[in-house]
């Protein structure tokens, strides 16, 4: 009884502020809004430190074939600059071992090291093929990138139901020349600021993907997880399903942990 | 079966080592490999005598056994390797790749043991890759190395990668026998090896390297004392009839590689100096290697290479890039099978020697990959020790199973 006055309360709650907000977003453009959603969504995000896991990718033609891919993750959040990531392959067999190490950053290109462990060579790659497939699946680099507000323009274009509730429907226009899009549109909802849904529109600005995440899980009360996610790809019909391991976060890992030696040594 | 291995001051304890860790823990033991079907086929029986056939079948097994313990502050490692040949004695051959315990503790690393260390930016020439002595017999493009016994010690701070090698014995290389193609006119003996240090096989090498990337840059330095890995082949009539025989001098070498890794340009460029009683001498490799992403609206990518070989000592140099150009080609088609096909062709501005090789290789399940390598070589003067390889062009299918 209780619960449902102060439910009912909440509600007129909401409705008083929403309508005061509607005052606001007279004033404020859908440029700046799909902005602010964005900067909101980044900074629930913040303070994560580090986080290991395992990810298993399993890629799906046209006809049904399967094939998967299984990678450990290392990743550090790094203040003011985008996050550091050292993944590992375990498979296909022909790629064990195989290692790669990105420092990413908002604006600008990424550093990124290759290890290729029957030569024992670290290659530094160019990091310019962001639209290029990730180890044959339907995700570019890109796509796995980490977020970060500086990388995109935005407009809000509406609210709609979605899978997490209410969703902000926001476009992102890529900054970077070199991303494989004109325009992402993600759907972000209202109350915890998750991407359930992502639409890719290739370069003719035709639709390419469709990303949409099955369920989230939420680590240290805080900061939300997908823990698998579909890529359908409309053009080729071909899917990647991904599926994410428990999360381990603050596992104590440090810059130290990011470097060519332990790009080396990964195993 | 010939095993190159000479006894290392490092050996006995580190097999000691080996068997006390696996006792304790057994039971965490990785273990992975790969087997190799190797088939090849000559356009022509060889110039020289025994090399008398055109088909050749070769097998070779590589596992690697991994421990780790401690959370992985210590680690083992155990990679022998064998090969088989159908033709070539000394191409039959055994090595152990690595066997080598590393420890961490923070920003610093203590490998002990035999391993393999890469240095290097450019594609056709490894001229600063001086650690491991190269297993010629095992591959032409001189890409396999032989085991390394060695303390390292590697300390990671923000200004760079120091590196301290004591390299503790050292490895011949190794030179296909009388059976073997793609080989000199004269047989290599590799039994009649014989050395500037009284030493010999035992005298212990040192190098230093420091390493770093900042910006757009990757560099490496080195300095490097002791044995030569590359010998200088003397011919020498041994009971009427000549054959070559190795002679490993004493050398100080400092040397540099560079990569600038722009937009999709990558500079690269590696350069030696080497100092013996002999003689001294300055090498570079340089070149470019640009990459068109997403060719034609595909997710192939096309990386077109030219890289440049150069050597102080012009034709006298035992160095095969001492005044060659190179381009490549190597087309990636990203898809879910790995698929890439690797053109490169070469030209010694000295002799006129071209060669081409053409190598394609996909995956073909979760266990099998393919390739397929073609080498051809185009010679116009006999004074170029290439010449030798006029008979050897060559088609190669080789089927690789990973477990």
């Amino acid at each position: 009884m209780l619960q449902a006055n102060i439910r009912v309360y909440f509600s007129a709650f909401s409705i008083v502020c929403l309508s005061a907000m509607g005052f606001d977003a007279i004033a404020q453009t859908p440029e700046e809004k799909g902005l602010e959603i964005s900067k909101e969504a980044k900074k629930r995000d913040l303070g994560w430190g580090d986080s290991q896991t395992t990810l298993k990718m399993v890629l799906r033609n046209a006809a049904g074939q399967e094939s998967t891919r299984e990678i450990r993750a290392k990743n550090l959040e790094v203040d003011n600059d985008g996050d550091k990531s050292l993944s590992i392959f375990d498979h296909p067999r022909d790629v064990k071992g195989t290692a790669f190490l990105s420092f990413s950053h908002p604006v600008g290109a990424d550093d990124q090291w290759l290890y290729l462990p029957a030569l024992k060579r670290v290659k530094r790659i160019a990091s310019r093929n962001k639209s290029g497939p990730f180890m044959g699946s339907e995700f570019a680099f890109e796509d796995l990138a980490s977020f970060e507000v500086e990388k995109y323009t935005y407009k809000f274009l509406k609210e709609e139901a979605c899978a997490g509730g209410t969703c902000f429907v926001v476009e992102q226009y890529p900054v970077d020349k070199y991303s494989g899009y004109t325009r992402r549109v993600a759907w972000i909802d209202t109350s915890e600021y998750r991407n359930w849904k992502t639409e890719f529109y290739d370069r003719r600005n035709s639709l390419l993907k469709t990303l949409t995440v099955v369920d989230f899980k939420q680590y240290l009360n805080k900061y939300w997880r997908a823990t698998g996610m579909k890529m359908i790809n409309h053009q080729t019909k071909k899917e990647t399903d991904l599926v994410w391991d428990e999360y381990k976060f603050k596992t104590g890992l440090t810059s130290a942990d990011f470097n060519q030696n332990t790009l080396k040594r990964a195993k | 079966m010939k095993q190159g291995f000479h006894q290392s001051a490092l050996l006995t304890p580190l097999l000691a080592l080996s068997l006390y860790s696996g006792l304790l823990i057994a039971a965490d033991v990785e273990l992975s490999g790969k087997i190799e079907i190797e088939t090849t086929v000559y356009a022509d029986e060889g110039q020289f005598p025994e090399q008398d056939y055109r088909y050749n079948l070769s097998l070779a097994l590589e596992p690697e056994l991994y421990w780790q313990w401690n959370d992985g502050d210590d680690s083992l490692i155990f990679t022998p390797f064998v090969r088989g040949d159908q033709h070539d004695n000394e191409r039959s051959h055994g090595d152990i790749r690595e066997l080598a315990w590393t420890h961490v503790n923070g920003n610093w690393e203590i490998h002990t043991g035999i391993r393999k260390i890469f240095w290097g930016v450019t594609e056709f020439n490894h001229l600063v890759d001086v650690i491991n002595q190269t297993d010629a017999v095992d591959s032409f493009d001189g890409e396999e190395k032989l085991g390394q016994p060695m303390l390292n010690v590697s300390r990671v701070t923000d200004v760079g990668i120091f590196d301290a090698f004591i390299l503790t014995g050292f490895r011949e290389r190794t030179f296909a026998g009388e059976e073997g193609r793609l080989r000199s006119g004269i047989v290599v003996d590799t039994d009649r090896a014989t050395y500037e240090s009284s030493d010999e096989e035992r005298h212990i090498d040192f190098a230093l390297r420091w390493s770093h990337s900042f910006s757009v840059f990757d560099l490496g330095l080195y300095w490097f004392k002791g044995t030569d890995r590359e010998p200088l082949l003397t011919p020498t009539s041994i009971n009427g009839s000549l054959v070559l025989t190795p002679f490993y001098q004493q050398i100080d070498q400092v040397g540099i590689d560079l990569q600038a890794t722009i937009d999709s340009w990558l500079w690269k460029f590696e350069s030696i100096y080497k100092d013996s009683d002999a003689d001294n001498y300055l090498a570079a490799q340089a070149g470019v290697e640009y990459t068109f992403y997403g060719i034609q609206q595909s997710a192939a990518d096309l990386g077109v290479l030219v890289e440049y070989g150069w050597d102080e000592r012009d034709e006298e140099a035992n160095n095969i890039a001492q005044d060659d150009l190179y381009l490549g080609a190597r087309l990636t088609l990203n898809d879910v099978n790995d698929t890439t096909l690797l053109v490169g062709a070469s030209y010694d501005n000295d002799y006129h020697t071209r060669s081409l090789l053409v190598e394609a290789s996909r995956r073909l399940n979760d266990n099998w990959t393919v390739s397929l390598e073609g080498l051809l070589f185009k010679e116009s003067n006999e004074n170029d020790p290439a010449s030798a390889l006029d008979k050897d062009d060559r088609l190669q299918l080789t089927l690789e199973r990973y477990f």
